[in-house]
């Protein structure tokens, strides 16, 4: 594929996937050793209530009232998610459970409420991004990189999508140690003084912020498949949580780029008239990866419980 | 309600208290309706090794963890060295309920000394040979220094106890609080552990054990802290670790035979 046809149509969205599978598997990393990964499934439902207050609020269909929306209400329901598991001291997954399925039928009953019928309130316009139509027509081949004026026509996910990226790395290359230690042993990492508490909500927050910086990007399908399925790969790969980081990286980053070509071009490639979409594509190759691992790993077998020898 | 037997042990009110290690003032937590600990004072030895010893739910774990801020109290007052806990986190060691982390969790046995550093290291240090040398350093000392690279949930449980031992030898403190290190080791650990806990008295430094096992109190500690919910007695193993507090803190759970049997090995 020459480069005029690659950069408009294949680059940004190739970018914009791997740069919010790699926000998500980041933080997905300590969120699967914390047994909290399906906060990514949580979010993705208790947006729905905060996109709709937000259309409430400014009556009109944009970006990022939406997106502030969504991210308000992923805080909100983090908050509560934690204050009863620690006030009832229950499992986290079933305070995530109780509230993700509270908001989102509390958005439902909102938007139900609202007179939507003057506008077409989609709430699938924020939920489920469609990568395939994040193209970069301005541009016309490798040179548009550095020409200001094509640079400018770049869809608007691409540097939402990059900055957020850049702060899921900042955190964790910041916290690494605090956020390793309060993971393994959270007793201890109190006792040397990590305030856990609020480094598990910083943790949660900075993993809501990429789930709905990448819903408006590539859709909640990838979001809730790389906090899971990268991490979840990556530690059948190694024993250590350093390279575990770095495989799955790896992995989100293998992911995202195979399933946009596999989904634009495979349907092609057996004959078939139409490509799939790229969202799912990623998704389900994540998920053959975590399954490939889970049988070829190199560290896949467990201890399991210590032995008493 | 609980029924509370309470048997004045030997007071060390009105002892300098900037000399006291950790000192316990009128702590209550509880977890829901019944408080697990109730209006305990507690004030450890200098240099000693004492041992908190109760039943089962007495809330020993419990009044560790509040000591040292890991669970809120209700009420009452923690002083450290004479000093509030937070200004003296450098100075104490913990080491938790083996059962109490994932063992599967993806690192190694050195990764977990090094923990004990981290202190040192602060948020973005790197680790240097030094403390790479300091981290080898506490692992020798508990009998593990070959299974540096080892993957922690490889390790029997003796041998994970150990780790938890060498990371709080690598911190350095001067107050050791360890809740329950000998709960299912192996005979040949539990000898590993004693020793150390040993030298680190013999150092000068303060150890308190949450400890189960009342046939070993007389020949490991100095001090006794009997607890059932409310402090039942407290003092030197001679004056506190007697048939009537025993009874008092157990009640009908130990037996008058396990009683007279543990007060023979007393002498």
């Amino acid at each position: 594929m020459s480069g005029e046809e690659f950069v408009p149509l294949s680059l940004t969205p190739l970018l914009i996937g791997t740069f919010a599978a790699i926000a998500c598997a980041l933080p997905g990393n300590f969120l699967v050793l914390r047994k909290q990964a399906l906060i990514g499934d949580a979010i993705s439902h208790v947006v729905l209530p905060g996109i709709v207050v937000a259309f409430l609020l400014t009556g009109a269909i944009s970006t990022w009232p939406m997106m502030l929306g969504a991210a308000g209400a992923a805080v909100v329901a983090v908050v509560m998610i934690e204050a009863i598991r620690r006030l009832g001291q229950i499992e986290p997954g079933a305070a995530m459970g109780v509230v993700f399925t509270t908001m989102f039928a509390g958005g439902v009953l909102l938007l139900e409420q609202t007179d939507t019928s003057t506008v077409h309130l989609d709430v699938e316009h924020a939920l489920y991004g469609n990568l395939e139509s994040l193209i970069w027509l301005d541009a016309a081949g490798w040179s548009s990189l550095l020409d200001v004026q094509a640079l400018a026509g770049l869809p608007p996910e691409l540097p939402r999508i990059a900055l957020t990226m850049v702060g899921v790395i900042l955190f964790t290359w910041l916290f690494w140690r605090p956020l390793k230690i309060s993971t393994f042993d959270e007793g201890f990492a109190r006792t040397i003084g990590i305030r856990t508490g609020v480094l598990g909500m910083a943790l949660v927050i900075t993993a809501a912020i990429a789930a709905v910086a990448a819903f408006d990007a590539v859709g909640s399908i990838i979001v809730i498949a790389m906090f899971i399925c990268p991490p979840a790969a990556a530690r059948m790969m190694t024993n250590r949580l350093e390279t575990q980081i770095v495989w799955s990286v790896l992995f989100a980053t293998i992911s995202a780029i195979s399933g946009y070509v596999l989904a634009g071009y495979g349907p092609l490639w057996l004959g078939g008239a139409d490509a799939v979409s790229a969202a799912g594509m990623i998704a389900t190759i994540s998920g053959l990866l975590l399954a490939l691992t889970a049988v070829l790993g190199p560290c896949r077998t467990r201890s399991g419980a210590p032995s008493q020898v | 309600m609980l029924e509370l037997a309470t048997v004045q042990g030997v007071s060390i009110e009105g002892q300098d208290i900037d000399r006291c290690p950790l000192a316990i003032r009128g702590l209550t937590v509880s977890y829901g309706q019944k408080p697990a600990v109730f209006s305990v004072d507690m004030t450890v030895q200098p240099g000693a090794m004492t041992a908190i010893i109760g039943p089962n739910g007495a809330g020993k774990s419990t009044l560790l963890k509040a000591a040292l801020g890991i669970v809120s109290p209700l009420s009452g007052q923690v002083t450290v060295f004479g000093q509030p806990l937070e200004d003296q986190r450098a100075r104490i060691a913990y080491v938790p309920q083996r059962a109490s982390v994932d063992w599967d969790f993806p690192t190694r046995v050195i990764d977990v000394v090094l923990m004990g550093l981290s202190r040192q290291l602060g948020l973005l240090g790197r680790v240097r040979a030094r403390h790479m040398a300091r981290a080898m350093d506490c692992l020798n000392r508990v009998g593990m220094r070959e299974f540096a690279d080892r993957q922690i949930g490889q390790l029997s449980g003796g041998q994970q106890q150990r780790v938890f031992l060498a990371r709080a030898l690598a911190q350095d403190a001067d107050l050791y609080l360890l809740d329950e290190p000998f709960a299912g080791v192996d005979a040949a650990t539990e000898k590993a552990i004693i020793a150390v806990l040993k030298s680190l008295k013999e150092a000068g430094k303060t150890v308190v054990v949450v400890h189960h096992d009342l046939a070993t109190v007389v020949d490991y500690f100095d001090h006794v802290f009997l607890i059932n919910t409310r402090k039942v007695a407290e003092g030197s193993v001679e004056q506190a670790f007697t048939a009537e507090t025993l009874q008092a803190a157990y009640g009908g759970r130990l037996a008058t035979a396990q009683i007279d049997q543990i007060l023979r090995a007393l002498g």
